[in-house]
């Protein structure tokens, strides 16, 4: 029997959402009906707004859709502006102040405490600056990623910047791809470092060459069905097929539209296409692929690159952009590292600044939550990597801010368990100030997600945390599951889980015992990820012992039982939302 | 009493009558939760499976892990809560199927 969410979608989906939204929008927040709540929260979310969590009603989280993370000249200032006049909410983050903008692990922009009111201004400022929320969430084509340095890269063997804005261009809007069972992420890459982490994506282009009719030609070979979900993490099963760059769009709405078809709309927990292809298998994706979707002949895979892969590969090296790096052209980009993708709007009106004054304006989003400047002339790197904002946002971070990232948490996702972007902030700080990094440790990946949904890809981290609860002292307290040697490169492979439940607040000290014990043990120049790699996982638990540090935690109560974690007054009770347009309480009924 | 009840954000909440009552990240004390043999198991909420009311009690069944054994699983119906002429209220205490 199909969902309540399809019935939903069967009767008003997609473009035309819009105009109920702009409708209310003018009417205010009481003229969504209290029994249609649930559906049009639903709706909205094709239109990249996401009702926030329980204690603030009638506030939203807007996404906003960067292809390939690329915001060409002037779009970043567009997003601080809309920030600092719209996202600001009625109590303040103690870590980043009260108007801040997320850059995501899928090269997008989230804004929070956005008002329904507002919205309608909200889109047309990004309209009017060739931006845009349209199906940044919901069952459709998300964000398309892929390697931010796209068309500026030396690693490239293949633009692939044109081809994930030929995607964008005919597949957001497009009435026969509007509707999909459930979400459908896309990844673009052209490099050869596997940046583009198409392997956790439900439809994957990676560069690959192919003789045909004698000539050698770059194309892209196809992958489908990954994701990290659920706690059924898949990597992309490869489906035998090869594609030239002038065919990508052919294909992709093929299997968009096989998926479109054959997902199970009466599970939207067995919805995604991974489930799909494992009920399948790839031959028979590709053989109705080949019978019913499209009409030339498919070449079957050609040789890929996925042996040269450094990105996320355990191997020591970076791949992930930050840092001083040439362009082709002879100019330079330099990705700066931002602390769980997090950045205060002042920063980012800055860093709009610098972008212009030193590259071309442009900036990209990485899927490592951080944020790349392109396009500086080598007269004046110096000058730029001078600059005082760089002292945060730092282009050689010390290795354990560099490789951490958080997803949302609880401060406003339904669906996390635990606090997670000020706490890895906590964790960060704390480590880089107490712990020694191994010799020759650069780069070292701890993600923290909330809940299973793994928005913190956790499951690809050298070490991977997940939100959980445990008992402690008696009272029941925020906590992680943690899991070691996740990582992607040629051979990807998901964290094994090794200790559950270990209280917030030990985590810290877990991560110490645990870098000591790889120090003292492992074998030569030995990678962490060879190290996890070559132990049995029952011998992983029990690795090192979680343990109380000097690291405190102000977030170890239940902050999902609060209108919002860092109020002062934090019970559900003291909530002014819902508010009208102004923020201002609306009296409820009952008043 | 007819009520409107509806899992939302991808089994997240509970929304009991066009509100969200119920969520992810709960943590419930339980007995009889077929789950695990621990007395009182606390049941870590990660979704809601399904729904349903039975006079004015609000039951669900949930995907939880237990946070004394580890044990996963989908609980039987355990109450939320009760509907009553306030509206919502939710369960206070330990939850146990009915007999």
């Amino acid at each position: 029997m199909p969902t309540d969410v399809e019935n939903w979608k069967d009767e008003l989906y997609g473009n035309e959402i819009r105009d109920h939204l702009f409708e209310f929008a003018e009417k205010g927040w009481d003229a969504i009906p209290e029994d249609e709540h649930d559906e049009w929260f639903e709706r909205f979310k094709w239109w990249g707004l996401y009702h926030q969590r329980k204690g603030q009603e009638s506030y939203f989280m807007m996404r906003i859709g960067t292809p390939n993370g690329v915001l060409e000249p002037g779009q970043l200032r567009v997003v601080a502006e809309i920030a600092d006049e719209y996202a600001r909410g009625p109590a303040e983050n103690p870590e980043f102040g009260d108007a801040y903008c997320d850059w995501t692990t899928r090269q997008s922009i989230q804004l929070h405490w956005i008002k329904l009111e507002d919205i309608p201004d909200i889109f047309e400022k990004l309209e009017n600056n060739g931006l845009s929320a349209q199906q940044a969430c919901g069952d459709s084509w998300r964000n398309i990623v892929g390697c931010p340095v796209a068309g500026k890269d030396t690693h490239e063997h293949i633009d692939a910047w044109p081809v994930a804005e030929e995607l964008h261009e005919t597949f957001k809007g497009d009435d026969d791809h509007v509707n999909l069972p459930r979400k459908w992420k896309v990844s673009v890459t052209g490099c050869d470092q596997g940046c583009g982490q198409g392997d956790i994506n439900d439809l994957a282009f990676e560069p690959a060459e192919k003789t045909v009719d004698g000539e050698t030609k770059l194309g892209f070979n196809v992958r489908v069905g990954g994701g990290l979900a659920r706690k059924e993490p898949r990597f992309a099963r490869n489906i035998d097929v090869w594609v030239p760059e002038e065919r990508v769009t052919d294909v992709a709405g093929g299997l968009s539209a096989l998926f479109r078809d054959h997902g199970d709309r009466d599970n939207r927990f067995n919805a995604r296409i991974k489930f799909l292809v494992d009920e399948w298998g790839p031959e028979k994706v590709r053989k109705t692929l080949q019978d019913d979707y499209v009409d030339f002949e498919l070449e079957t895979a050609g040789a890929d690159l996925r042996d040269q892969y450094t990105y996320n590969a355990g191997t020591g090296e970076h791949g992930d952009h930050v840092g001083v790096h040439e362009q082709p052209d002879g100019n330079y980009y330099v990705g700066l590292n931002v602390l769980v993708g997090r950045q205060g709007v002042d920063d980012v009106f800055e860093l709009a600044d610098l972008a212009d004054e030193y590259g071309s304006g442009e900036v990209r989003l990485t899927q490592r939550q951080n944020i790349i400047v392109t396009d500086i002339p080598e007269a004046d790197l110096d000058e730029f990597l001078a600059e005082d904002l760089l002292d945060t946002y730092e282009p050689d971070p010390h290795p354990f801010m560099r490789g951490s990232i958080a997803c949302t948490g609880t401060e406003f996702c339904s669906l996390s368990i635990v606090e997670t972007k000020n706490r890895q902030v906590r964790y960060a700080r704390w480590l880089k100030d107490n712990v020694d990094v191994p010799d020759g440790v650069e780069d070292f990946h701890i993600h923290l997600s909330g809940c299973t949904a793994s928005c913190a890809q956790p499951q690809i981290a050298d070490i991977s945390l997940r939100g959980m609860k445990t008992r402690k002292d008696g009272e029941p307290v925020e906590a992680c599951d943690i899991g070691l040697g996740g990582g992607l490169g040629e051979n990807p492979h998901f964290a094994e889980w090794v200790e559950m439940r270990v209280a917030a607040d030990e985590v810290p000290g877990y991560i110490q015992n645990l870098l000591s014990v790889f120090e003292e043990n492992r074998q030569g120049a030995e990678s962490f990820r060879d190290f996890i790699e070559r132990h049995d996982a029952d011998d992983l638990t029990g690795l090192a012992e979680p343990e109380e540090t000097d690291y405190e935690d102000p977030y170890m109560h239940n902050t999902k039982m609060t209108w919002y974690p860092y109020a002062k007054d934090d019970d559900f009770d003291a909530s002014p939302a819902p508010t009208d347009g102004e923020g201002k309480p609306i009296a409820s009924a009952d008043d | 009493m007819v009520h409107r009840l509806r899992l939302l954000d991808d089994a997240a909440w509970v929304s009991v009558n066009d509100a969200r009552e119920a969520g992810a990240g709960e943590l419930w004390p339980a007995t009889d939760a077929g789950v695990c043999d621990c007395e009182p198991a606390w049941l870590v909420v990660q979704a809601f499976v399904e729904v349903g009311v039975d006079g004015r009690r609000i039951d669900a069944r949930a995907a939880v892990q237990c946070i004394e054994c580890g044990d996963e699983g989908t609980t039987n119906w355990l109450p939320i809560g009760r509907v009553d002429s306030d509206g919502f209220r939710p369960w206070d205490g330990l939850r146990r199927p009915r007999p």
